[in-house]
């Protein structure tokens, strides 16, 4: 077996994973699993993509930075994108899954975020067709680094994005006060209110957190595959399946989950075949709802 | 003569779709169990009958050639004990997992439908289908109004059926599991039980639906079981009112109508490079429209009065006047 899976596999989980933060995020702390998540990831990609297209008006051609296919005019696109997302989460938070939230049934919201999911998506088809886009059309050379495995100069920028993303997230988690919030809340929403936690704040953080991180695995797909308006939607059941694989609630188990998942799907192209690949991770979950609901970090309902 | 015609297959096609809200309907309206990858049993549906009752094909399994109502009755049969198997699979964990596993399920069933070839005949799927009444095909009028007359009896039947189920015993059990669980559960009711026959009863009825449909256009493919359908349904349950069968069918005519019109008035609107924008237009449209009436009118036309909420408001204040 060829080792170029364990490339292949930690990027699909890079992406999985980011994206299984901000569900992991939502589901314990507003406590509904949301299917427009997805649609956040193709939202922020193509967010930036346009601000990509708006700066190349602006500047001119600008040279890429040197062993990397993007220049600066996509990292600032990206952060720009990222803060879109973020606005996006929030703006449907408010109107929508806020008010249905009030109303104190759960499973409504869940449906609600389908029915947004399917209109954001088809929006993005209405406004971009689906024709799928790329970032850069350039092609990239792989370097060998040993056992056979070859990697990209672009692949090993996001890799460590990734790794910074991740750690600054479980910092914002463990050692500053509004992570502490937030899983307070998510562990005794009852209780945090009782000690006077600003819910609605912890809210907003929760929704600019998930929405950014949506963002920048929508971006590495659309730098490393392509831009297509159902990105995000095909990689919904690889998200929720890596957030209940590590646990609902645990941000390291979201990563963890999606390395895993990315990893096997990774394996199953080699082993059977790419057309398979959507499976891998109905298999995972069901092993995991069987075997152990909680996950690997999870604990159990309150 | 045409209108006629016209009429007789947008009902049948609007009917088989009220078919699978009536099964959505059982296991949400009913029981409160969410199901998002309904598209998912509705291709099992069709894809058995489609293999039980098609003509013997050298380039996949079977084509068995037995009657069509041998392949409804296996279409519900494996429909069923599908659902069965992903209700006990996740009915012990909260609402969300189940969802969650009803969408990997349709997208399971989609990956089979257009990777097993020798299953499902792959992207091309499977024709020849068998049609009840196929030697009318010649005079389409005739074929059309003994198609709508063969569903409508089907519809009927399910509708009955499911009206006399919902006032059983069995359906009371069921409301008082989505009303007050912990209240269903000390009379004691094993609410997962009744949960897991629900859904599989649910799930039969969508695989009838899509055994019909097979069977009525005569031609299957994995295009037809896209999530878009799952949307549809939800859509059409929603707008009739969850909870109410009646609902269920009238929510389905309605919905049909204003989307076969509006894709119709498309059509006529835009150029044909432009249909395929207008077409995802269409569906933004359905999907702020679902989104609306959760928030405003969240019971529909037909639906089920709350019974929780103005209990739960009359409860509160009788414990805050106790207190």
């Amino acid at each position: 077996m060829n080792l170029q899976f364990v490339v292949d596999g930690l990027l699909t989980g890079s992406m999985i994973g980011l994206g299984a933060i901000g569900v992991t995020l939502t589901y314990s702390i507003l406590r509904f699993s949301n299917f427009a998540h997805g649609d956040f990831m193709a939202w922020g990609t193509y967010a930036t993509l346009a601000v990509v297209g708006a700066t190349g008006a602006m500047f001119g051609k600008i040279a890429p930075i040197a062993p990397l296919s993007f220049g600066w005019p996509l990292i600032v696109a990206l952060i720009i994108g990222m803060a879109i997302t973020g606005l996006l989460a929030l703006l449907l938070d408010f109107v929508l899954f806020a008010r249905l939230r009030a109303k104190g049934q759960a499973i409504i919201v869940v449906m609600a975020s389908f029915g947004a999911s399917m209109a954001l998506r088809s929006l993005l088809e209405f406004i971009f067709t689906s024709r799928p886009t790329y970032f850069s059309r350039a092609i990239q050379i792989a370097m060998p680094v040993g056992f056979g495995i070859r990697i990209t100069p672009d692949q090993i920028a996001l890799l460590l994005l990734t790794a910074v993303l991740v750690l600054g997230v479980h910092l914002l988690m463990t050692r500053t006060q509004t992570g502490r919030s937030m899983q307070a809340l998510s562990q005794n929403a009852a209780l945090a209110r009782i000690v006077g936690i600003d819910v609605a704040s912890v809210v907003r953080v929760t929704w600019i957190i998930g929405g950014a991180l949506a963002c920048v695995a929508g971006v590495m797909i659309g730098i490393l595959i392509q831009i297509r308006p159902f990105m995000g939607f095909d990689m919904l059941l690889p998200m929720f399946a890596a957030a209940i694989l590590g646990g609902i609630g645990s941000v390291p188990g979201a990563v963890l989950g999606g390395l895993i998942i990315g990893l096997a799907e990774a394996g199953a192209v080699q082993l059977i075949g790419a057309e398979w690949r959507a499976a891998v991770s109905f298999i995972i979950l069901m092993a995991v709802l069987f075997v152990r609901p909680v996950g690997l970090f999870g604990v159990r309902e309150r | 003569m045409d209108l006629l015609g016209y009429g007789a297959f947008f009902l049948t096609t609007a009917l088989i779709f009220s078919l699978v809200t009536l099964g959505l309907n059982l296991q949400w309206g009913l029981t409160g169990l969410f199901n998002v990858g309904l598209a998912g049993f509705v291709a099992i549906g069709a894809y058995t009958s489609a293999l039980l009752t098609t003509p013997d094909d050298a380039a996949r399994l079977g084509g068995f050639g037995l009657p069509i109502l041998v392949g409804w009755f296996g279409a519900m049969l494996v429909g069923g004990i599908a659902a069965a198997i992903t209700g006990i699979a996740t009915l012990r964990l909260r609402s969300d997992y189940l969802a969650i596993t009803t969408f990997g399920v349709a997208v399971v069933v989609q990956l089979v439908a257009l990777n097993a070839q020798k299953l499902t005949g792959g992207p091309f799927g499977i024709g020849f289908i068998p049609r009840p009444f196929g030697s009318l095909a010649e005079t389409p009028l005739l074929f059309n109004l003994s198609n709508l007359a063969v569903v409508s009896a089907v519809t009927l039947i399910a509708y009955l059926a499911l009206e006399h189920l919902s006032r059983s015993p069995w359906g009371r059990v069921l409301k008082a599991l989505r009303e007050d669980e912990r209240a269903a559960i000390s009379l004691g009711k094993s609410a997962r039980f009744y949960r897991v026959q629900a859904f599989a009863v649910g799930g039969a009825i969508m695989a009838l639906a899509g055994a019909l449909q097979a069977h009525f256009t005569g031609f299957i493919a994995p295009d037809n079981y896209l999530p878009i359908l799952t949307f549809q349904v939800w859509v059409m349950l929603i707008v009739g009112g969850s909870g109410s069968n009646l609902g269920a069918v009238v929510g389905s005519i309605l919905v049909w109508a204003i989307w076969a019109g509006s894709g119709a008035l498309t059509s006529v609107l835009f150029a044909p490079e432009q249909q395929a924008r207008a077409a995802s237009l269409q569906i933004v449209a359905i999907g702020v429209m679902l989104c609306v009436i959760l928030l405003v009118r969240p019971n529909g036309l037909f639906g089920d009065k709350p019974l929780r909420a103005r209990f739960g408001k009359r409860a509160k204040a009788a414990a805050g006047e106790s207190t």
